[in-house]
């Protein structure tokens, strides 16, 4: 138990004394995650908007297959990722292998499911006349989706936050594409998951708390936005 | 509000490219013995400096550093398993086997050491686990490595040469676990579960005040772990960086590192944890 509290006071002592490898992967990890969350949302919120708004034979199948998605472990995709793209693979002459781009990549399929499954929900209480009288007064489709997208907003807004959530925490997909090379593709996750494994508990909580803490900063600031 | 969208969509690419953008590195897949003891991140920065270029270390078990290497995802590995690193050259997968440090395998086990297998060889050790672990499961246990790593190797073969098979070994009953962890997790799985494990020298030395095990068994021919270096045939895989993989291979066989490899460890646990052996195999 005593761990815990070490753990704790190393991760102020981590914080406070700006120590530089912590900053370094603090700041990786938002970059790669906030990357993937953002590039991931501009396509899944107008593409969950579409969806929803629209009938056709699959959709009942497609939504379910997408919320049977959220459950996608992370290192599956981290698998399907590097087969991709490792050199044997069909794209491994770009060279993405091991870096953060192939990070983004695989945390952005990791959180489409979340982000497409989750839009769709928060639009389901958008009624739809508000869509025909849009279009009736001669709205265009990119101006409908973002009519629609605001009027859910609180909810859509929740959506990215947990498909951030998503990213930021998961460690299979990181560590399988990435490789965890020290000052190129190391994030907080796959570090706490060496430390643990070299036995370094306190190291692995205060990272973990770091973490935490990033997270929390993170969400004040789309709380925001969902005030709006 | 479309200029809004396409700026965003614009800096988020740049910035991630910009995470990207970097000189090629020599990436190195290496077993995991090497890599929990700290010995390449005391090598590491000597060689980037010397040869001015990034190191990229995969600490990953035998198993997957040989599938890296099979791939052409990496352009060196790193690894201790005789038999496989053959094979993969006799594959045409790497250019020639260099070993350049060794150490001893070890059994090690609670100091009340209840299978009572202290001072004996290692194959008639393994047999007397064998037995009294179907005996008593819960007192009794032993942690593999169960992943295919070059310790997980070592490991059957003991078993081979106590007569077992070592499909026999893992139905056998619950005090045969099988973690699936590098060296280092398992060890300390072990000492958390009371049990025995099979491990080498330098990462139990490395680990010592976080396990509360003792070696037990550790004479015996079988129990010599070499450490080999290969480089990845650029036959097969064009883009490998053979002459900076050769770069890492005269590094590790050289006579300054080779000083440096038979030093390490010993101001911090009295004993070196591994030993040099530039480009031979060793003799016993």
């Amino acid at each position: 138990m005593s761990e815990i509290w070490e753990g704790l006071i190393k991760a102020v002592y981590l914080i406070v004394s700006l120590d530089p490898e912590v900053l370094e992967i603090a700041g990786r990890s938002l970059r790669i995650s906030g990357t993937a969350c953002l590039l991931a949302s501009l396509v899944c919120l107008p593409l969950g908007a579409l969806i929803h708004f629209h009938q056709f034979p699959v959709k009942r199948v497609l939504i379910n297959v997408i919320q049977a998605l959220f459950s996608l472990p992370s290192v599956i995709i981290g698998l399907f990722i590097f087969v991709l793209f490792s050199r044997a693979g069909p794209l491994g002459e770009l060279g993405i292998l091991f870096t953060p781009t192939a990070m983004i990549i695989g945390q952005m399929v990791l959180i489409t499911p979340i982000l497409l499954g989750l839009t769709i929900s928060a639009l389901s209480g958008v009624a739809k006349e508000i869509v025909d009288t849009a279009t009736s007064l001669g709205a265009s489709g990119f101006q409908i989706t973002l009519l629609v997208l605001g009027e859910a907003r609180y909810a859509v807004v929740a959506a990215v936050i947990m498909a951030f959530g998503r990213a930021i925490s998961e460690v299979g997909c990181a560590l399988m594409v990435g490789g965890n090379f020290k000052g190129f593709t190391r994030v907080m996750t796959t570090a706490i998951s060496l430390e643990t494994s070299k036995g370094e508990l306190e190291l692995s909580l205060a990272l973990g708390i770091i973490l935490l803490f990033l997270a929390l900063i993170v969400n004040i600031a789309l709380h925001r936005l969902q005030q709006r | 509000m479309g200029v809004v969208a396409l700026t965003v969509v614009a800096v988020t690419a740049i910035v991630s490219l910009s995470i990207t953008a970097r000189a090629p590195s020599l990436k190195v897949a290496t077993t995991s013995s090497l890599y929990d003891t700290g010995l390449w991140e005391y090598l590491e920065p000597r060689f980037e400096e010397r040869y001015g270029v990034k190191l990229d270390i995969l600490c990953v078990s035998t198993g997957i550093a040989l599938e890296y290497g099979k791939r052409g995802d990496v352009d060196v590995i790193v690894i201790h398993d005789k038999a496989r690193e053959e094979q993969f050259i006799a594959e045409g997968y790497g250019v020639d086997r260099i070993p350049f440090a060794y150490n001893y395998f070890l059994i090690v086990g609670p100091p009340d050491d209840p299978a009572g297998i202290k001072g004996l060889g290692p194959e008639e050790a393994f047999k007397k686990l064998m037995e009294e672990g179907l005996g008593n499961p819960r007192e009794i246990k032993f942690v593999s490595r169960g992943d295919e790593s070059g310790t997980h190797a070592k490991e059957k073969a003991i078993w081979e040469a106590a007569d077992f098979d070592y499909e026999t070994i893992r139905k056998a009953g619950d005090w045969y676990a099988e973690g699936g962890r590098g060296m280092g997790p398992t060890l300390l799985m072990a000492s958390e579960m009371n049990a025995y494990t099979l491990t080498d020298m330098g990462t139990f030395l490395a680990y010592k005040g976080k396990l509360d095990l003792v070696p037990l068994v550790g004479e015996g021919r079988i129990l010599l772990n070499v450490y080999s270096v290969i480089a990845v045939n650029p036959e097969k895989h064009p883009h490998t960086r053979i002459e900076m993989a050769n770069n890492l291979i005269d590094f590790l066989t050289s006579s300054e590192t080779q000083k440096l490899i038979g030093a390490y460890g010993v101001g911090d646990y009295g004993m070196p944890l591994f030993m040099p052996c530039a480009g031979a195999e060793p003799e016993q």
